[in-house]
C-alpha cells in the first residue's frame, strides 16, 4: 500500500508537467477566470485547447484513429491532476468533449467524425447537451420539446433548461420527441443541432444564487437534416444513456471552502475553543478525507488496469451537502456579521457566503441527492426500482407537472 | 497510486471468511450470549490458534509468521463480520500491538511466542471507571514490582492469562505486564451491553509485575496503542458494518409488504443507500490508517482517529438502521439484528469514544498547523 506512481505513470507525470510548464502559469491568488473577462477568457481557452490538442493531451484515453492518444485512464486523471495545479483555462469544452462528441462517435455517421470531432478536440468549436427541461429534470424522458419529420428534415418545438454554455456553444446534442403516442422512453430520438441557426434562442437563466451560469433555450420552427439524426428513430433513450455514461472521471477536489478553510477562520475568529465547534471539524475532516481517499482507491483500480468499484458514487452526495454544512456553520459562526457579503469586508473573500448560495444547486445539477442515492439502491445494492406508474402508457395520455 | 491491499492480502481476507463462515456462525456467537457463564467460543478460539493467526504480525523470530500489520486488518475486518466472540481484538490489536511498541527484546521473546501458540492470552487494562483514563487521575499504582488497584471494565479481562496494564507510577504513569494466572489477582466477570464478549474487574493487590518501556512513559505508549489498536478495531467495525447493510439489504429485497419488496420504497432504498455512503467512508479512511499503521508513518494519529471516527459512525447508523428495516423481527432475540446492535456500541467505546477521538483528531490538527 502506497501512494505512489508506477515507473510508467512518473515518468507521464514528468511528462505532463513539463508541457505545461512550459505553456500556463502555475496557480496564482486568483484563478485566470477572475482576471479576464468573459470574451478574454473564451479566447485563452480555445488557445489552450489547441495546444493541448497539438501536444497529444486533449482526450488521452481516445483512441489514435479519432486524434486522441490512445493512453490509459490513469494518464487521463494523472493529466487532470497536473493540469488541476496550473492556472488553465479549461472549463468550456468539458461537457462538449467529455459527453456531446463521444456520442457522436459512438452514433455519427463517417462525415460526421470527419467534420465535427477534429474541430471539438482543437477547441475549434464548443458543443452543448439538451436534454433538460422545465418538465422533465430527474424525469428527463419526460421532455415534450417535439420533433416532426417534415421531408428530409425535422421541424423542432420547444424548450431545453439547465444548458450550460449554450450561449457560446457552436453546436449540440438535442434529445426530443418524435412519437408521443408510445410510452414515453420509446417515442425520443436524437439529433445533432446547430446552436448558431434561426429559430434558436438562448436566454441565461437568473439563478438563486444571482449569477448567471446557465440557459434556457427556445427552439421555434428549428430545422434540422434527418441525416444529423443520431441513432434510429425512437432510440433517443438509447442514445442519451451513451452520453450521460460519458460523464468524464470526477478527479476535481472539492467544490469549495472545506475543513481548513473553517478551521482558518475559527483560528481568526478566535472560536477554537468551542467543542461543538471542534466535534463538527472532526467531523468535516473524515468526511473530506473520505471523499478524497475514495478517489483514491477509484485511481488504484484504474492504475491497475480494472475497472473502478461502485464507491465512486458516493462523490457528490458527500461534497454537496458537506459544502453547505460548512457554510452554514461559518456563516454562524459570524452571528450577525456573516449576513454580509461584501468580499472586501468578510474573512476568505466572502467565500463561505458565496458557497452557501451555491451549495443549494450542487445538491441537484448532475443527478439529485435523491436520485443519487436511488442509484445507489438499485445499481449497487440491488434493491427493486421505484414504481413507474407512467411505463406502459402512452406519453401524451400521461400527466405531467 | 496503489491505495489497496495486495492480491494476497485480498486472498487471505477470502480464504479467512470462507473459514469464518464455516467454523464461527451466528449459532457460534448464540452460545455465549444465551448462557452467562460462558465468557467465549472455545472451539472458535482453538480453531483461530490453529490457524496461526495470532501470530500474523509478530516477527518470525518469536514464533510468529512475520506478516505485517495490513494483513491483520484484513483478518480483523473478517472477524468483525462475524462478530467472532473470542479474545483476538484484546490478545492481537491491544496486548501485542503494546508488547511490540514497548516490551524489551526479553519479554518479546518469552510472551510472543506463547501467544502464536495459545498459551498465553492477553487483555488491556486502562479504564477505572466512567471517563478516559489520563495519568492525572489513575488509582492503580505500581510500585517497581507489584501491581495494585481495580481496573474496569477489562474487555476479555476474565478470559485472558495477562494483562497489559496502565497503572500510576511516582508521579508519572507506566505500562505494566501482569500474570493474570499469579498472586494477588482477583477478576469478577461483568454483566455488559455485549455478552458476546466478556468483561472484568479485576483487582489487584500486590500483584507482581513488570514494567514495559520506561518509568513515566505509559501515557505517550498508551496513546500509541490506542492508535494501533483504533486501526485495527476500525477494521472490525468495518466487517459488522458491512455485514448489517447486507443483512438490511437481503431482508428488504424479500420481506413483502403493500404488495411489493420493502426495498422498492425510497425511504428503505435511501437508507439503505446511506448506510452505503458511511461504509465506504468508513473504508477509505480505515485503508489510510491501515497504511499509516503499517509504514509508521507521522500522519498515523490523525488516519487513526478518522479511520476510528468513520467506523464508529458507520458501525452504529448500520447496525441500528438494520433493526429498524427488518421491523418487529427485528426487534426480537432470536433475529440476529441485536448482537449487532450491541457489538457496534461496544466496539465504540472500548477504546474511548467517538468524542474522544474528535477531539484527539482536532488537536493533532492544530498542531501541525502550528508546526
Amino acid at each position: 500500500m502506497d501512494f505512489n506512481d508506477t515507473k510508467e505513470e512518473a515518468e507521464f507525470r514528468a511528462e505532463a508537467r513539463a508541457f505545461l510548464g512550459k505553456h500556463l502559469e502555475p496557480k496564482g491568488d486568483k484563478p485566470l477566470r477572475q482576471r479576464v473577462d468573459g470574451s478574454e477568457f473564451m479566447k485563452l481557452a480555445k488557445q489552450w485547447q489547441k495546444t493541448k490538442s497539438e501536444g497529444g493531451y486533449a482526450q488521452i484515453t481516445w483512441p489514435k484513429e479519432i486524434g486522441g492518444r490512445g493512453g490509459t485512464p490513469m494518464q487521463q486523471v494523472i493529466w487532470n491532476q497536473e493540469e488541476g495545479k496550473f492556472d488553465a483555462p479549461t472549463g468550456p469544452f468539458t461537457i462538449g468533449l467529455g459527453m456531446c462528441i463521444p456520442t457522436v462517435i459512438a452514433f455519427g455517421s463517417d462525415e460526421h467524425k470527419k467534420r465535427y470531432v477534429g474541430k471539438a478536440m482543437k477547441g475549434e468549436e464548443i458543443w452543448c447537451q439538451l436534454f433538460s427541461e422545465p418538465s422533465a429534470g430527474s424525469d428527463v424522458a419526460g421532455l415534450k420539446t417535439r420533433a416532426v419529420k417534415d421531408g428530409d428534415e425535422w421541424v423542432i418545438n420547444g424548450q431545453k433548461v439547465w444548458t450550460s454554455g449554450a450561449h457560446y456553444s457552436d453546436y449540440g446534442i438535442l434529445l426530443t420527441r418524435t412519437d408521443p403516442s408510445v410510452p414515453k422512453h420509446k417515442g425520443l430520438t436524437m439529433f445533432i443541432v446547430d446552436m448558431k441557426q434561426a429559430g434558436v434562442e438562448v436566454r441565461p437563466i437568473h439563478q438563486a444564487s444571482g449569477g448567471r451560469e446557465f440557459n434556457e433555450v427556445y427552439f421555434t420552427d428549428v430545422r434540422i437534416k434527418d441525416s444529423d439524426r443520431l441513432g434510429e428513430v425512437g432510440q433517443g433513450w438509447k442514445v442519451a444513456i451513451v452520453t450521460l455514461m460519458n460523464e468524464r472521471l470526477a478527479v476535481g477536489g472539492s467544490p469549495g471552502p472545506d475543513w481548513a478553510e473553517i478551521m482558518a477562520y475559527a483560528k481568526e475568529a478566535g472560536t477554537m475553543s468551542d467543542q461543538a465547534f471542534r466535534e463538527k471539524l472532526a467531523d468535516w475532516y473524515v468526511a473530506a478525507q473520505g471523499y478524497k481517499l475514495t478517489k483514491f482507491r477509484t485511481q488504484t483500480a484504474l492504475s491497475r488496469g480494472q475497472t473502478p468499484g461502485p464507491e465512486n458514487s458516493i462523490g457528490k452526495i458527500i461534497t454537496a451537502n458537506h459544502l453547505q454544512d460548512i457554510c452554514n456553520s461559518a456563516i454562524e459562526m459570524q452571528d450577525h456579521y456573516g449576513i454580509l457579503t461584501d468580499s472586501d469586508r468578510m474573512p476568505a473573500d466572502a467565500i463561505f457566503q458565496q458557497s452557501f448560495m451555491w451549495a443549494p444547486g450542487l445538491r441537484i445539477a448532475g443527478g439529485t441527492d435523491e436520485i443519487l442515492k436511488n442509484i445507489i439502491a438499485e445499481r449497487v445494492l440491488g434493491l427493486p426500482q421505484d414504481v413507474r406508474v407512467d411505463k406502459d402508457i402512452a406519453f401524451d395520455q400521461m400527466k405531467s407537472g | 497510486m496503489n491505495f489497496d491491499f495486495s492480491e494476497d492480502q485480498k486472498f487471505l481476507g477470502n480464504e479467512a471468511r470462507k473459514f469464518l463462515e464455516a467454523e464461527c456462525p451466528m449459532t457460534a456467537v448464540r452460545l455465549v450470549l444465551n448462557d452467562d457463564d460462558v465468557s467465549h467460543n472455545e472451539t472458535v478460539w482453538n480453531k483461530v490458534v490453529e490457524m496461526g493467526w495470532l501470530g500474523t504480525a509478530i516477527p518470525e523470530e518469536h514464533g510468529g509468521l512475520g506478516l505485517g500489520l495490513l494483513e491483520v486488518c484484513v483478518l480483523a475486518e473478517e472477524m468483525g463480520r462475524v462478530l467472532a466472540p473470542v479474545p483476538w481484538a484484546s490478545t492481537v490489536y491491544f496486548f501485542t500491538e503494546a508488547l511490540k511498541l514497548a516490551g524489551s527484546n526479553e519479554q518479546q521473546a518469552e510472551i510472543m511466542p506463547r501467544i502464536v501458540s495459545g498459551d498465553v492470552v492477553g487483555c488491556y487494562a486502562a479504564s477505572e471507571g466512567p471517563g478516559n483514563p489520563a495519568a492525572d487521575t489513575l488509582k492503580t499504582t505500581f510500585d517497581g514490582s507489584t501491581l495494585s488497584g481495580t481496573k474496569l471494565p477489562v474487555t476479555d479481562g476474565d478470559i485472558a492469562t495477562h494483562a497489559i496494564v496502565l497503572a500510576k507510577e511516582g508521579s508519572g504513569a507506566s505500562l505494566v505486564l501482569v500474570d493474570l494466572t499469579g498472586a494477588g489477582v482477583t477478576r469478577k466477570t461483568l454483566q455488559t451491553l455485549d455478552p458476546t464478549r466478556s468483561h472484568a474487574e479485576i483487582v489487584f493487590d500486590k500483584a507482581p509485575a513488570t514494567r514495559l518501556g520506561k518509568a513515566g512513559d505509559g501515557e505517550m505508549l498508551n496513546d500509541q496503542v490506542l492508535d494501533h489498536a483504533a486501526v485495527l478495531l476500525a477494521f472490525e467495525q468495518l466487517g459488522g458494518a458491512s455485514r448489517a447493510l447486507e443483512m438490511a439489504t437481503d431482508y428488504a429485497k424479500e420481506r413483502y409488504a403493500f404488495g411489493r419488496p420493502i426495498g422498492g420504497n425510497q425511504a428503505i432504498k435511501h437508507k439503505l443507500a446511506e448506510m452505503y455512503v458511511k461504509n465506504e467512508v468508513a473504508r477509505s479512511n480505515c485503508f489510510y490508517g491501515a497504511w499509516a499503521v503499517s509504514t509508521g508513518a507521522a500522519e498515523l494519529p490523525e488516519a487513526a482517529a478518522a479511520a476510528r471516527i468513520a467506523a464508529c459512525e458507520a458501525f452504529w447508523f448500520a447496525s441500528k438502521e438494520n433493526i429498524q428495516t427488518h421491523g418487529g423481527m427485528g426487534f426480537t432475540w432470536e433475529v440476529d439484528c441485536h448482537l449487532f446492535y450491541r457489538r457496534a456500541k461496544l466496539l465504540a467505546v472500548q477504546a474511548g469514544a467517538p468524542k474522544v477521538w474528535k477531539e484527539k483528531l482536532v488537536r493533532t490538527l492544530e498542531n501541525k498547523n502550528a508546526a
